[in-house]
C-alpha cells in the first residue's frame, strides 16, 4: 500500500448493498483498487464497470454508514498480491491480510478498513546471490535466493518486465528484509530499476513467465485408492468434487491436502464454514508431514474466506490463492491448489452481477460465468521454466450444486474444463462408504497408476454388478442366475475392500503408490478368475470371508510378515475355489 | 443531522423514496404520519434519492408524512434486564413492559476472525437422547431442524428451550402463528424458564419487513451475552419464512431472482447469520438450532439445501420422531469421546441395528417370511423406538446409555449385540436377561 502523492480521487454519488457508484476526473482503471473514505477507515474497493465519468466499485467491506459525497481514493495499481519469502505457513484472508496478525491488532472480531501487508516486513532473510554484476536476465529468472523452511526460495525478476535487463547491482549475501532492494538492472531503454525479495502482482492475471506449458502426464499420488486407481490427477491437471451437502467434499480435500505428493499445498477456504477451516488451521500444524518429517503447515498456506466474511473478497481469494500458486510454480515446485468451494465463488459473481443489474443467465449467473470458471482452471498446468526446471499447478475446485444436481451451471462449466471428474454422491455417502465418489458417474483423462485394460475390466465388472444388484431388487435372489449372483459379489467385493477406505486408519488410510499395484493386482485377479460354487449362499459366504481377509490385510503396513501371509492366505482360498483346470 | 423530511416522492411496497442530503447507507429513519410512527432503513442511495425500507411496511403512508434519520444503523439495547423479556421484530416490547433503557448494540456486527475460533470442546446436554447420544450438540454448533408443515417442530424447541443446560436461551420467531407465540409463552413461563430467556417474535400478522430483523437481533443479544461469558443457545423458528421474507422483498425491489424466486445472496445472508456461532476462547459461545421446514418435504428446495452446506449437520424431524438416518451431528465426535466409553460404541452399534429393523420391516411389508433373528430385530426396533425415539421423555444422558443397555440386553444374547466384550462386561445389566429371545 504505497503511497504516492499524485493520487487521484473520486466522489460517491450512489450506494447500493456492496456497490458505490464514484463519480472521477482523473483518468481511472477497470480493476483499479480504491479506497472509500468513511470516517478515520478507508475501506478497500476494486472498479467493476466505468460508464462516461461514473464508475462502479465493489467494496470489499460492510458499506453501511457510507454516504453521498464520501471521497474515494484510486491507487492506480490493480489488486494485487505480494509475492515473497514468508508466504508459506501463512492464514491469509481474500485479500491477503495475515489473519493471525489481524486477531493480535483487533481480537475476535473482523473489523472493517484494517489492513495488515501479507509480508512481514520485520522478518530477516538470508540472502545468497546467484547473479553477478553484466549477467543478463529476464522475467522470472532467480537473482539469488532465501531458504525458507523446506524450499530454497527464489527471487526471481518481477514477472511482468518485458525484455533482457542487464545487471548493475547485486547485493552481496545479506541478512534483510523483504523490501530491502538486492539487485539493481539496467532494463532495454537503460533506465535503472530495483529488485527487492518480494514483487506484486495482479491477482486476475497469470503469471506467463515461463519457456512452455507441457502436458500433464506426471502422477500426483494422493494416496486415496479409488482417485489413484480409478480417477487419477495429474500434477498440472485440474479437477473438480461435486457433491450434495454432507457428501464429504471437504474431507475428501482435507485428506488430500495432507498426503498429496506435491511440494506446496493451497488451500483455499471459499465461503464455506469456518469451523472446517479451524480444524485444519489447529491440526496442521501438529501433524507431520511424512515426505519430510518436518510439521505439515511448513509446505501449507491457507487463504481464509469463510461463508461470512465479505462477499466480494471471496470472489478473490480464488484468485489470491492461485496466483501464489503460480509463485511457487516458477520456483520449479509442484504446487496443489485446493478450492472449496467454487460454487460460493460463483455466487459471489452472481450477487455482483445482481446489484451491477447485468442481463441474467441460467439461474442468474452471469453470462460470463463459464468463460470465467474456463480461465481459472486454465491457470493450472506443468511448465517448464527458462532454466529447464519443471513446476506445476494442479487445481482442485470443489462444487457445492444447489440441490446436490450436477445439471446446474457452475458443475457444468467446470466439466466441461477439468481433466478429472469426482463425483460425490449422497447414496454413497448414507451408506457410509468413504470416500463417497460414485465409481460409475466419475471419470479422469489422465493415466492411472496401474494398467488401463484392468482399470477398464474392473469396472466393466462394477457397472455389471449394480445391474444384476438392480435386478434382483425385482426378482429377489431366488430369481438371479448364479454367475450373475457371483459377478455382483465380485463388485461388491471390490467396493468393499479396494474403492472403499478408512480415512482415518493409519495404514488403511494411506495406500502409497507401490501398494496400490500391488494391491489393486490381487484384487485384479480374484475379479477376473472364473470361481465354483455350488450355491449362492456358498457364494456369499466366501466373499464375506475374504472381504474379511482382504479388509485385514488393507490394515496391515506393507513391510510387514503379516501383511505377506494375509495374503498368502487370502489368494490360496480364492484358489481353492477356482473352476478346475485353471492355474492362478 | 436531525432535519425533517416531507415529500415523499415513491412508495412502491414497502420501500419510499425521498430527496435528502448527509444520509448513511443503512441509517435508520423514523417515519411519522398522524399517530403512527415505524421505523425504516435506508437500503439505497443514488445522488440525493434515498431509499428507505419501512418496517411497518408501506400501506397507509401519506406522501407527506415526516422523515428524520436517526443517524446510526439498526442498534438494539442490551443489559441483563432483557431477561425475561418478549420484543418484536422492531425491538419493541410485546409484554407490555416498558422499553429497555440500556446502551445499544450494532446489530449485524463485523463476523469473527476465524484464526480466533477454536475446536469445539462442550456438549450442549438437552435431556432428548435422540439428540444428546446419537447427535449430541455441541457448543458453538448451528444445525436445522428440517421439518415439513405440521410436525411438532415448535413444541421440540420449547422443551429444548426449557432442557438444555446452558445459561441464556434467545428464541427468534419468524412468522410464528399467533397461538404458536402464545404455547411458547406459556410453556416457559409455567416451567420458570422465561427469566433465563429473551424472545424476539415476529407473528405472521405482523408486517414483514420486520421478519427480516428477528435473527440479527436474536444473534446481536446472543452475542453480548457470550462475550460477557455465557454459554448461550439460540433457537429460530421458521427460518424458511426468514427466507420467504427476504425473497418477498427482493422481488419487490426488483431484483433479479436466481432459483425459485430466492435471491441470489440466500446462501451468504443465511451464512451471515449461522456463522455467528461461535465458542470464544476466553469467554462464552453462542449454539444455534433453527427450525427450517421443507416445503414439499423435499430437502433439495433451495432453503433446507442452502442451510445444509452452511450448517453443522441436521436434524430431521418427521412422524413425530427425531429420524436416526439423515440426521446428523458433524461436531459430536469432538465430544462423544469424553462423556463415557460406551457412547460412541452404543451409539453406533443401536443404529446399526435399527437399520436392520427397518429392512426387517420391508421384508415384511414385501411378504417375506422372517427368521428368528428378524423377530428379535422387530422386538429391539419396537423398544427403540418407544423408550428412546418418543420427544416426551425426558432422559439425561448416562440414564439413556444405560437405557440401550438394558434394550439390548432384552432383545439380544451379548453375543449378537456386536458389542466389544470389554464394554459388554463392564456394562451388561445383570445376568438376568441372558438367553432370553
Amino acid at each position: 500500500m504505497t503511497d504516492s502523492p499524485t493520487l487521484s480521487t473520486g466522489t460517491i454519488d450512489g450506494v447500493n448493498g456492496n456497490l458505490i457508484r464514484v463519480t472521477f476526473d482523473q483518468p481511472v482503471r477497470l480493476n483499479e483498487v480504491g479506497y472509500a473514505r468513511l470516517h478515520d477507515k478507508r475501506l478497500k474497493a476494486e472498479i467493476v464497470r466505468i460508464r462516461g465519468k461514473q464508475c462502479w466499485l465493489q467494496v470489499f467491506e460492510d458499506t453501511a454508514g457510507i454516504r453521498v459525497g464520501d471521497v474515494v481514493e484510486f491507487t492506480t495499481e490493480l489488486l494485487s498480491v505480494e509475492l515473497g519469502p514468508g508466504l508459506l505457513t501463512s492464514i491469509y484472508d481474500g485479500l491477503q491480510n495475515p489473519l493471525p496478525q489481524l486477531a493480535e491488532k483487533c481480537g475476535y472480531f473482523l473489523e472493517r478498513g484494517e489492513y495488515i501487508d501479507g509480508l512481514d516486513r520485520e522478518k530477516k532473510w538470508e540472502f545468497t546471490p546467484s547473479v553477478k554484476a553484466g549477467d543478463t536476465v529476464y522475467a522470472g529468472d532467480a537473482v539469488g535466493t532465501v531458504p525458507e523452511g523446506l524450499f530454497t526460495h527464489r527471487i526471481m525478476v518481477p514477472f511482468g518486465w518485458r525484455g533482457a535487463y542487464t545487471v548493475e547491482e547485486i547485493s552481496e549475501p545479506l541478512t534483510c528484509t523483504v523490501d530491502t532492494v538486492i539487485a539493481k538492472v539496467k532494463d532495454p531503454q537503460g533506465e535503472l530499476r530495483e529488485i527487492r525479495l518480494y514483487q506484486n502482482w495482479p491477482v486476475k492475471k497469470a503469471i506467463q513467465a515461463y519457456e512452455e506449458r507441457l502436458r500433464p502426464t506426471e502422477n500426483m499420488t494422493t494416496q486415496v485408492r479409488i482417485l489413484d486407481t480409478f480417477f487419477p490427477v495429474a500434477r498440472g491437471g485440474t479437477y473438480c468434487i461435486p457433491g450434495p451437502f454432507g457428501a464429504g467434499k471437504t474431507v475428501l480435500q482435507q485428506i488430500t491436502s495432507r498426503r498429496a505428493d506435491v511440494d506446496v499445498v493451497i488451500i483455499a477456504a471459499c465461503g464455506e464454514r469456518a469451523g472446517e477451516v479451524v480444524e485444519t488451521l489447529r491440526e496442521f500444524p501438529e501433524l507431520e508431514d511424512p515426505r519430510t518429517g518436518r510439521s505439515l503447515m511448513e509446505r501449507t498456506l491457507i487463504i481464509c474466506n469463510t461463508s461470512s466474511m465479505p462477499v466480494a473478497s471471496r470472489e478473490a481469494s480464488v484468485y489470491t490463492a492461485v496466483t501464489i500458486a503460480e509463485y511457487y510454480r516458477q520456483m520449479g515446485l509442484h504446487v496443489l491448489m485446493l478450492a472449496d468451494s467454487t460454487s460460493r465463488w460463483a455466487q459471489a459473481l452472481r450477487e455482483l452481477s445482481g446489484r451491477l443489474e447485468e442481463i441474467p443467465g441460467e439461474e442468474a449467473f452471469p453470462a460470463y460465468l463459464e468463460s470465467v470458471i474456463a480461465s481459472f482452471y486454465e491457470r493450472g498446468g506443468v511448465v517448464r521454466l527458462r532454466d529447464g526446471s519443471v513446476g506445476s499447478v494442479t487445481i482442485g475446485g470443489s462444487v457445492s450444486p444447489a440441490g446436490g444436481n450436477f445439471e446446474e451451471p457452475v458443475t457444468q462449466s467446470t466439466l466441461k474444463v477439468v481433466g478429472a471428474f469426482h463425483g460425490l454422491s449422497r447414496e454413497r455417502s448414507d451408506q457410509r462408504r468413504y470416500p463417497a465418489v460414485d465409481p460409475l458417474e466419475s471419470w479422469s483423462k489422465y493415466p492411472s497408476l496401474v494398467d488401463v485394460n484392468k482399470v477398464d475390466e474392473s469396472r466393466k465388472i462394477l457397472r455389471a454388478g449394480r445391474e444384476v444388484e438392480q435386478m434382483m431388487k425385482v426378482v429377489g435372489e431366488e430369481g438371479t442366475a448364479l454367475q450373475d449372483f457371483i459377478t455382483y459379489l465380485k463388485a461388491d467385493f471390490l467396493d468393499e475392500v479396494y474403492l472403499q477406505q478408512d480415512a482415518f486408519h493409519d495404514v488403511d488410510g494411506s495406500t502409497s503408490a507401490d501398494r496400490q499395484k500391488h494391491v489393486f493386482s490381487v484384487i485384479h485377479a480374484i475379479l477376473t478368475a472364473d470361481l465354483n460354487f455350488k450355491s449362492r449362499d456358498e457364494a456369499r459366504r466366501t466373499f464375506i470371508q475374504w472381504q474379511q481377509l482382504a479388509k485385514d490385510w488393507n490394515r496391515m503396513p506393507m513391510e510387514s510378515d503379516a501383511f505377506k501371509q494375509q495374503e498368502a492366505k487370502l489368494t490360496a482360498s480364492v484358489n481353492d475355489r477356482r473352476a478346475s483346470g485353471e492355474e492362478n | 443531522m436531525q432535519t425533517r423530511y416531507h415529500g415523499i416522492e415513491n412508495i412502491i411496497g414497502n420501500v419510499l423514496m425521498l430527496r435528502a442530503k448527509d444520509v448513511g447507507y443503512g441509517d435508520l429513519a423514523e417515519v411519522r404520519y398522524e399517530d403512527e410512527v415505524s421505523l425504516a432503513q435506508v437500503i439505497q442511495l443514488d445522488d440525493d434519492k434515498v431509499f428507505l425500507q419501512v418496517f411497518s411496511g408501506g400501506r397507509g403512508i401519506p406522501t407527506d408524512a415526516t422523515v428524520r434519520f436517526l443517524g446510526h444503523g439498526l442498534n438494539v439495547p442490551f443489559s441483563e434486564e432483557l431477561l425475561g423479556r418478549i420484543f418484536d421484530g422492531s425491538g419493541r416490547p410485546r409484554d407490555g413492559r416498558p422499553e429497555l433503557d440500556a446502551d445499544p448494540v450494532g446489530v449485524a456486527g463485523p463476523s469473527v476472525n476465524p484464526a480466533q475460533r477454536i475446536i469445539p470442546r462442550d456438549m450442549v446436554r438437552t435431556g432428548i437422547p435422540m439428540i444428546d447420544v446419537f447427535n449430541t450438540l455441541v457448543q458453538s454448533q448451528k444445525l436445522p431442524i428440517f421439518s415439513v408443515a405440521g410436525e411438532p417442530y415448535n413444541p421440540l424447541l420449547a422443551r429444548i428451550a426449557l432442557q438444555a443446560e446452558v445459561d441464556v436461551i434467545v428464541l427468534g420467531g419468524m412468522g410464528l402463528k399467533y397461538d404458536d407465540y402464545l404455547t411458547f409463552r406459556e410453556t416457559l413461563e409455567e416451567a420458570g424458564s422465561l427469566s433465563r430467556t429473551v424472545m424476539y417474535v415476529h407473528t405472521a400478522a405482523d408486517p414483514t419487513v420486520e421478519c427480516l430483523f428477528v435473527p440479527d437481533l436474536c444473534l446481536a443479544v446472543a452475542e453480548q451475552f457470550a462475550l460477557q461469558n455465557k454459554q448461550v443457545l439460540v433457537l429460530l423458528t421458521d427460518m424458511t419464512n426468514y427466507a420467504d421474507a427476504m425473497k418477498e422483498i427482493a422481488i419487490t425491489m426488483e431484483k433479479i431472482p436466481s432459483n425459485r424466486g430466492y435471491p441470489g445472496d440466500l446462501y451468504s445472508q443465511l451464512a451471515a447469520r449461522y456463522e455467528k456461532a461461535v465458542d470464544f476462547a476466553t469467554a462464552g459461545s453462542i449454539t444455534i438450532l433453527a427450525v427450517t421446514t421443507m416445503p414439499g418435504d423435499d430437502v433439495t428446495h433451495p432453503v433446507p439445501d442452502n442451510t445444509g452446506y452452511i450448517t453443522e449437520g441436521q436434524f430431521y424431524l418427521r412422524n413425530g420422531r427425531i429420524e436416526p438416518f439423515g440426521s446428523l451431528s458433524r461436531l459430536k465426535q469432538f465430544v462423544n469421546d469424553k462423556t463415557r466409553d460406551d457412547h460412541r460404541k452404543i451409539m453406533d452399534r443401536m443404529i446399526q441395528l435399527y437399520a436392520s429393523y427397518r429392512s426387517t420391516e420391508e421384508k415384511r411389508s414385501m411378504g417375506f417370511r422372517l427368521t428368528e433373528w428378524d423377530h428379535k430385530l422387530v422386538k429391539y426396533g419396537k423398544r427403540f423406538e418407544s423408550d428412546l425415539m418418543d420427544l416426551e421423555k425426558t432422559i439425561h444422558l448416562e440414564e439413556a446409555l444405560d437405557s440401550c443397555w438394558q434394550i439390548l440386553a432384552d432383545c439380544f444374547d451379548k453375543d449378537e449385540t456386536g458389542m466389544p466384550s470389554d464394554l459388554i462386561q463392564q456394562f451388561w445389566p445383570g445376568e438376568r436377561s441372558e438367553g432370553r429371545g
